[in-house]
């Protein structure tokens, strides 16, 4: 990774808390994040930890309490409807949920047809839409025959995930964030979403965030890891270090309770 | 040759929709469990594995039905017995059942001493309220719970403390089988490793005599119990020790399956995730034949047609599929070849 | 769309509700064109004449007659004529004469009108009776006797040219006339109210302006409380804080007593029956809002709202493709509620007498106040007050029942 880049995507100090006085709840303390093109990181951290808060910041979805996003050295302004359309052509998502992350009343082909109107296709030729969409299904092994004119809940967990690649492909955003994107479907399909995202970043060029709790995960995709705790980064740096030989005592308490099959998984240190 | 705690033999249940189509969830199941040992099914979402749990205790209530098949516990055949009568003599005494979301079944508005007093009651007539408290405390002490959440209100507790409550309390009248269906699922990793801590305590300290963990964690299943089922479209594929079952799998089913596994661990970078491409078929209309044809890469033509049996292997391992072990070892080893 | 119809029709609760709400709306539909008079035409000179068949007795008497010898006619006519009070003076005159009471039967007219004509004396002296209880038994016997005379009775009228009485026939107790031949029946299946109007056709006019109110007063709650609700859920912050704080007031006040003193400040005169249905649109959008309002906040946050945002579309797109559908059968089921409880805020209004201007048209609950006005209730008249009750009832029933139904179908598939 050439470190004299600058980076792509940077928070600092992005701070998000939510209530007044005794209620307030700090959900994302003061974080400082660079994130440079082509890499792959993972931010991990257990449920409550702020993880998904942060992603939406960053997403542009809620706003920071305080602190600055900057996006390609430049300080992301997203005060207006066609502003954040303007970011959200760099920056799209993939959500934890196949099953609630579509529209239960609209086709599929309506959500890949979005995506191609996002991309300024709105004028293109019908046939010229109806082979976009072919090839962005065949992107992630899908048969466009098959799906149109369906519902996407007609599909299963991982076939709706793939889809979700599949507007991904269509997008050509810069920067893909996951959210959990493998959390929710089965082991058996999870390497098939890895590998498809993996391909996207070959193909696209593309700078991933996978959101994780699963620090296996996180290990097995990631260049660098940053791990979440109660809305603060207590650790990070390139995977090998960070999972491998962890500094901190929450990063080793983590990674010591998670059952392993290789080494012994000690019971005594809980 | 130790005792069998629970012996089911080709046990069918099945579901009856709104629309009164049945969905068959659990196919000719047979399984042993042996005293002093555990038994872990893993496989899919969808593949009839909380079925199976829930069919285990002879307990079927709409839209489960019971279709043919015999459940042995300890010695008594419960399969002919009535719901009613299974509620009052097997639940809780013989067998026990923790399910994944266990821990928001405590009803907010009461103390945890009050489910206790509620589950001894119903079995034991002649027992004073003092009582139920002393054995409450005496069992919490030992399982490494602190005594005083017996008068907490279940919002007081946290989520892995609400999760060990309710397992203390299912195995309050010490239960020969405990059946766990994906009890530490919910919880964060360190909550996870104390429930399981508290399950394996359980076991060696002679609280129950042996235990049926259900879970779609490989990893975590593979630390807790000694033998390893794998079910695939509510049917078994195979059976055998956990480390065998692990790393030496025979289905290819079972060697997807084992492939996906992920773990902090070092040289997992290096490691191929294998993927099954398809999805399970509908358990409304089984297929003929082998079910699991359709995503298999060894598939014959004869797969699609007879039922497939299990089949024996060596160290008491089963398996069902129609090639042989050798056969299956041969390609798994020529595919590692070409993967380099 | 199609599966969703097809799901709430294989509701047994459902159908049964909407199979009564459309054949109450068959009847007002069709009714009017068969029966076509104006429905609050005074047809009757007196109040509340009882349900039945109407003959003209003028007309009968120039109908060709028809001889039937029939054995039972003369009990029946006694029995027709006897009334309960006569009854029990010639049992209490029997007692009083010696008769034992166990032998005496009030509801067997025959064995009665027996026991009168054997024992009955006018000269005997029972003791205790006044000179007038005695005059009465006396004009009782001439009376039934006079019914058991197989005379007939003569039918006079006034010669024009001499101006006197001339019998222009008689009219024997065999004689008959057929119903179907005499020019002028009126059928009155729910008789007349207390200003002589024929109580079926005003119900089932007043049945229709009900539901006109209802829907009229439902689509305006719902439509205000829907687009309130929409914007406090969706936009949040500032403007959720406005709308709560108005629905807040809103729920405070009861709204029942804001509509009784919006509809008094407004005066009888300019209270159509459209004006009560807006004043009552305009008062119950409360719980609606509220309850979208929550709806869409637990929408807001998922993940399809989200994806849609970041797939650039504006806030009105996702309220309409995102939002809306989603709420929509919680909306159509407020709505169904908001009818039938329209209906009945205007039966309460109309009992209180501040209901539509009495003058246009007929409302269900109009013909209440007017039956509880003119004392129907105490004086048993039955029909001016209980179809109207049963209509109100069965209009609310069918579509609390439609509401049940729906509630089953959506619901499971709402909590995922």
């Amino acid at each position: 990774m050439d470190k004299e880049k600058k980076p792509y995507l940077s928070a600092k100090g992005v701070t998000k808390s939510f209530g007044f006085g005794r209620q307030k709840t700090v959900a994302v303390d003061n974080i400082n994040l660079d994130l440079y093109e082509g890499e792959v990181i993972s931010i991990v951290g257990e449920s409550g930890s702020g993880k998904t808060t942060l992603s939406k910041v960053l997403l542009g979805l809620i706003n920071q309490t305080s602190g600055d996003v900057y996006f390609q050295g430049v300080k992301r302004d997203i005060s207006s409807q066609a502003r954040k359309r303007e970011y959200w052509k760099n920056i799209q998502a993939i959500f934890q949920d196949p099953f609630s992350s579509y529209n239960i009343f609209n086709k599929i082909d309506s959500v890949l047809l979005d995506c191609i109107n996002m991309r300024g296709g709105v004028y293109f030729p019908r046939e010229k839409k109806t082979e976009m969409m072919i090839e962005a299904c065949s992107f992630v092994n899908l048969k466009f025959e098959e799906l149109t004119n369906k519902y996407p809940f007609e599909l299963s967990g991982g076939q709706m995930q793939r889809l979700m690649i599949a507007r991904i492909f269509l997008l050509q955003p810069k920067i893909l964030l996951a959210d959990e994107p493998t959390s929710m479907i089965d082991a058996c399909s999870r390497a098939t979403i890895l590998d498809e995202l993996m391909h996207l970043r070959k193909e696209v060029g593309m700078t991933i965030i996978f959101i994780t709790h699963d620090i296996g995960l996180a290990y097995y995709v990631s260049d660098n890891v940053y791990i979440m705790e109660k809305g603060r980064f207590v650790e990070s740096g390139a995977a090998d270090d960070v999972i491998l030989r962890p500094k901190e005592p929450y990063t080793q308490r983590l990674i010591n309770d998670v059952p392993k099959i290789y080494e012994e998984w000690d019971l005594s240190t809980v | 040759m130790a005792n069998t705690m629970l012996e089911v033999k080709d046990l069918s249940t099945k579901y009856v929709t709104r629309f009164n189509e049945g969905v068959y969830a659990v196919d000719r199941v047979s399984l042993k469990v042996e005293e002093g040992k555990s038994l872990g099914i893993a496989g899919e979402s969808g593949c009839g594995k909380s079925t199976l749990a829930l069919s285990l205790m002879g307990y079927y209530f709409p839209p489960l039905h019971y279709m043919n098949g015999d459940i042995t516990i300890n010695g008594n055949n419960i399969s002919g017995l009535k719901a009613e009568d299974v509620r009052k003599t097997i639940l809780g005494k013989e067998v026990a059942y923790i399910p994944q979301a266990a821990m928001n079944a405590l009803n907010p508005t009461r103390k945890i001493i009050h489910f206790i007093e509620d589950v001894i009651l119903e079995h034991e007539m002649y027992v004073t309220k003092k009582d139920i408290y002393g054995r409450a405390k005496k069992l919490f002490e030992t399982l490494g719970l602190p005594p005083e959440v017996l008068q907490k209100y279940p919002v007081e507790l946290s989520g892995g403390m609400k999760q060990r409550t309710v397992i203390a309390i299912s195995v309050m009248l010490l239960p020969k089988v405990l059946i766990a269906d994906e009890p530490s699922s919910a919880l964060d990793v360190t909550s996870q490793k104390m429930v399981i801590k508290m399950l394996k305590h359980l076991m060696e300290a002679g609280f129950i005599s042996s235990m049926i963990f259900i879970t779609h964690e490989l990893p975590l299943l593979y630390n807790v119990v000694d033998d390893i089922m794998v079910m695939y479209a509510g049917q078994i594929v195979e059976k055998g020790s956990s480390h065998e079952m692990v790393f030496d799998p025979i289905h290819p089913y079972s060697k997807g399956l084992m492939g996906s596994i992920i773990v902090p661990e070092k040289g997992l970078r290096d490691v191929k995730l294998t993927a099954i491409p398809g999805v399970p078929p509908n358990l409304k209309k089984p297929p003929a034949g082998c079910r699991f044809a359709e995503r298999c890469r060894f598939v014959r033509p004869e797969c699609r047609v007879t039922d497939v049996a299990m089949r024996e292997a060596e160290h008491g391992r089963m398996y069902r599929c129609i090639i042989p072990e050798a056969e299956l070892r041969e390609a798994y080893a020529r595919e590692e070849h070409k993967n380099g | 769309m199609k599966h969703i119809l097809q799901q709430v029709f294989r509701s047994g609760k459902f159908v049964t509700g909407f199979s009564i709400f459309m054949a109450i709306i068959l009847i007002v539909v069709f009714y009017p064109m068969i029966i076509t008079d104006a429905p609050l035409s005074i047809i009757g000179q007196g109040t509340f004449f009882p349900p039945g068949i109407y003959v003209s007795v003028y007309d009968s008497l120039s109908s060709t007659t028809y001889i039937l010898n029939l054995d039972d006619a003369t009990t029946k006519r006694i029995t027709n004529k006897l009334n309960d009070e006569d009854r029990v003076s010639i049992k209490e005159w029997l007692v009083a004469a010696g008769i034992p009471e166990s032998e005496i039967d009030t509801t067997d007219t025959q064995k009665l009108l027996d026991q009168w004509f054997t024992n009955y004396d006018s000269q005997k002296n029972v003791p205790g009776m006044t000179n007038a209880k005695r005059n009465y038994y006396v004009r009782l016997n001439t009376a039934l006797k006079s019914l058991l005379s197989p005379e007939a009775a003569a039918v006079m009228q006034v010669n024009p040219l001499n101006n006197e009485l001339e019998q222009i026939g008689t009219i024997n107790q065999t004689d008959y006339v057929n119903v179907g031949e005499v020019a002028n029946i009126r059928i009155l299946p729910l008789g007349t109210d207390n200003f002589g109007r024929d109580v079926l056709t005003e119900l089932v006019s007043a049945t229709r302006v009900s539901l006109q109110i209802g829907f009229v007063a439902g689509i305006i709650a719902t439509l205000i409380g829907l687009t309130l609700g929409l914007l406090a859920g969706y936009i949040g912050g500032f403007v959720d804080d406005i709308i709560t704080f108005i629905t807040n007031l809103f729920i405070v006040i009861p709204p029942f007593v804001l509509l009784i003193l919006i509809s008094f400040s407004i005066g009888q005169e300019q209270r159509g029956a459209f004006t009560i249905a807006v004043v009552i649109g305009f008062t119950s959008w409360v719980w609606t809002a509220r309850a979208v309002r929550s709806q869409v906040i637990s929408l807001r946050n998922r993940d399809h709202v989200n994806l849609s945002k970041l797939s650039g579309h504006s806030i009105v797109h996702i309220i309409l493709n995102d939002i809306l559908p989603y709420i929509l059968s919680y909306v159509i089921m407020a709505f169904i509620l908001q009818i039938s409880s329209g209906i009945l805020a205007e039966a309460g209004l109309s009992i209180l007498g501040l209901g539509p201007r009495t003058t246009d048209v007929p409302t269900l609950g109009l013909m209440m106040n007017w039956a509880m006005i003119y004392q129907a209730h105490i004086l048993g008249n039955w029909w001016a007050y209980m179809p109207v009750l049963v209509t109100i009832a069965l209009i609310t029933f069918s579509m609390n029942l439609m509401n049940t139904g729906m509630d089953q179908i959506f619901n499971p598939a709402l909590r995922d």
